[in-house]
């Protein structure tokens, strides 16, 4: 648009004030306006209330023994719960730090007068297979918490890393003992 | 004009060199002549392209929730209208969009046949926009069946019925088509896949529709070809301004639509799930078929007794689906049906008033269509049946050949410039 322009007393190009200004709000608008639009169709893919609704479940452990497990769903995942015996317990307290990949003390792991009771994600670190170690008949793997079949990972009484290509400890997922026997999870 | 533009940038130069893209889309959308002349009836073309996006966006980000088996389909939608973020948004843009895409593509066909767009050398600019049309009709009906509500469900069954007319094989081409006995599972699922494919077919007839375009370029409301560069202006900045500025405007009505009266356009019995013991009491099509649907429902029973013709072969019920496909079929045949000299309606003084008349008998075909077939409606129904064709198998051709035209201008820019001709002159030196 070179035959809008026009030249100043000083000899700059000077383009037209008002066309430019037409121009760029115009444009900046415009883009606002794709950008807000956009928004719907980002937050659409999101989790929708249904899936948010279930995203927090409640369990109850009271018919569980020492030394059983389970396997609950939760946000589709599998979550590990144990009832740990005195001798597991004992032994997941006795490891030093110095010789744990992924340093973490047993209390820091468990909820505070409830050492018996480990909640951990079931989802091996390492990527994303599920450990065996739930059943009485599954390898339990050397130190006798989970052994990964994909690719040898061994997790001790306590869920952490202890062998094996995984680098971190099962996760812990939020939750909470809303009374003796029962957890919330989520 | 249209030489090559240099390009500044170093990558696009390489990239252009190799595949010229870039020089490609500067011809057809930036310096692209277009008539000079062009008036608001012209923004329809691309408003409808803007709608195809976004109708083709919507319907993907649907498809992430919605849940195409009998047991689900119906629970699907109303999970996206209550649970998921901006489903609501969603789904009104997407079935409101469906009413808006007709409605611009009718203005843009009413527009063509107004100013002669279909005669040559633009008839199959023409056919590749009816077949636009009628991808479009059988994607929106098989579409519509998705949510599964009644007229989901019962519009499905009434108009794949329509196929039983065929000689011999109707019934096993209905099965065929249904996949069952009756419209059930396997319908819905091979009408998602259409609904899902379509619109892939209709962007590649846009393509080629636009390609067809820019070989004789736009009509115009003069209807006289472009003759020098002075009757033309280069798209960009004139049209993409005045497109973008009439898409504001559409996007106000479209939007007014989808947040305020989000289901006006829609039938509330296709908020009952799908019953396939229980028929509504009336089946209606959405808006946009209507007047054929009318068409439909305007043959007379005792329609043999009257031709006396193929009695075997043609029943009310055939009759009626031959004119319904046939309203359509018969705007191929426009260009020849239509050999007047002039194109445009402007020079055309019977035919201008013969065009709003046709307008208004369209209209007047898809009020019959919205009600039951019954006494003085069916009456009005058949008339307007009757017109629809008398007008473009008769009137067009007779017209051809008696009307009286108005002198046509020399060229585009004489007639839209004051100073004419020297004006056209002075535009090809600049």
């Amino acid at each position: 648009m070179a035959d809008t322009s026009t030249a100043t007393a000083d000899g700059h190009e000077h383009e037209e004030d008002r066309r430019d200004f037409l121009l760029t709000s115009t444009v900046v608008v415009g883009a606002a306006g794709v950008a807000l639009a956009a928004w719907p169709f980002i937050d659409f893919m999101n989790p929708s209330a249904d899936v948010l609704a279930l995203a927090s479940l409640e369990f109850d452990l009271s018919t569980m023994e020492p030394g059983q497990a389970i396997t609950v769903t939760w946000r589709s995942k599998p979550i590990f719960i144990r009832r740990r015996t005195a001798a597991e317990i004992d032994e997941a307290k006795k490891v030093p730090l110095s010789e744990l990949k992924d340093p973490q003390a047993d209390a820091d792991r468990v909820k505070e007068g409830k050492d018996e009771w480990l909640v951990m994600i079931g989802i091996c670190t390492h990527l994303g297979c599920i450990p065996a170690g739930q059943k009485a008949t599954d390898s339990k793997g050397e130190f006798g918490g989970w052994f990964c079949p994909c690719h040898g990972s061994h997790y001790d009484t306590s869920g952490r890393i202890r062998k094996g290509p995984a680098p971190k400890n099962l996760a812990i997922p939020p939750y909470a003992f809303t009374n003796d026997t029962t957890v919330r999870i989520g | 004009m249209s030489a090559a533009p240099e390009w500044k940038n170093p990558v696009v130069r390489w990239i252009d060199h190799r595949l010229p893209v870039f020089t490609f889309t500067h011809h057809s959308v930036v310096d692209y002549p277009t008539p000079r002349n062009l008036n608001y009836w012209w923004n329809f073309g691309s408003l409808a392209g803007v709608v195809l996006v976004i109708m083709i966006a919507t319907g993907l980000f649907l498809a992430m929730h919605y849940n195409p088996s009998v047991d689900q389909a119906f629970d699907s939608v109303e999970r996206i209208m209550r649970d998921v973020n901006y489903g609501w948004l969603m789904r009104y843009m997407h079935a409101n969009g469906a009413s808006m895409f007709f409605l611009v593509v009718y203005i843009h066909m009413f527009r063509a046949l107004y100013y002669g767009s279909y005669r040559a050398p633009r008839e199959v600019l023409w056919f590749i926009g009816l077949f636009i049309f009628l991808a479009m009709m059988a994607t929106a009906f098989v579409g519509y069946t998705l949510p599964w509500g009644q007229m989901s469900f019962w519009g499905a069954t009434v108009i794949t019925n329509l196929f039983s007319v065929v000689p011999f094989f109707g019934d096993a081409i209905v099965q065929w088509l249904l996949g069952g006995f009756a419209v059930d599972n396997p319908t819905l699922n091979r009408f998602y896949a259409f609904h899902f494919l379509l619109p892939f077919v209709i962007f590649g007839l846009v393509f080629l529709h636009l390609w067809a375009l820019h070989v004789h370029k736009s009509n115009n409301p003069l209807g006289v070809d472009i003759k020098t560069d002075g009757d033309t202006i280069p798209f960009h900045p004139y049209y993409t301004a005045k497109d973008a500025f009439g898409l504001g405007v559409f996007l106000i009505v479209y939007f007014a639509f989808a947040f305020f009266e989000p289901n006006l356009l829609g039938h509330p019995d296709n908020y009952i799930p799908a019953n396939p013991l229980v028929t509504p009491p009336e089946i209606v099509p959405e808006w946009y078929f209507l007047p054929f649907y009318a068409i439909l429902r305007a043959v007379p029973d005792n329609f043999i007794d009257i031709w006396g013709i193929l009695p075997i072969l043609v029943t009310a019920k055939t009759a009626g689906v031959i004119l319904m496909f046939a309203s359509v079929i018969v705007l191929f045949l426009l260009p020849w049906l239509d050999r007047s000299p002039v194109r445009s309606a402007r020079f055309r003084p019977i035919y201008k008033q013969l065009y709003w008349l046709f307008l208004a008998d369209c209209i007047i075909l898809g009020w019959v269509g919205a009600n039951p077939p019954e006494g003085t409606m069916l009456v009005i129904g058949r008339l307007a049946t009757l017109y629809y064709f008398v007008h473009l198998l008769v009137f067009m051709p007779l017209l051809s050949r008696y009307e009286k035209t108005r002198p046509l201008p020399d060229s585009i820019s004489a007639a839209v410039t004051p100073q004419g001709s020297s004006q056209s002159a002075q535009a090809q030196g600049a």
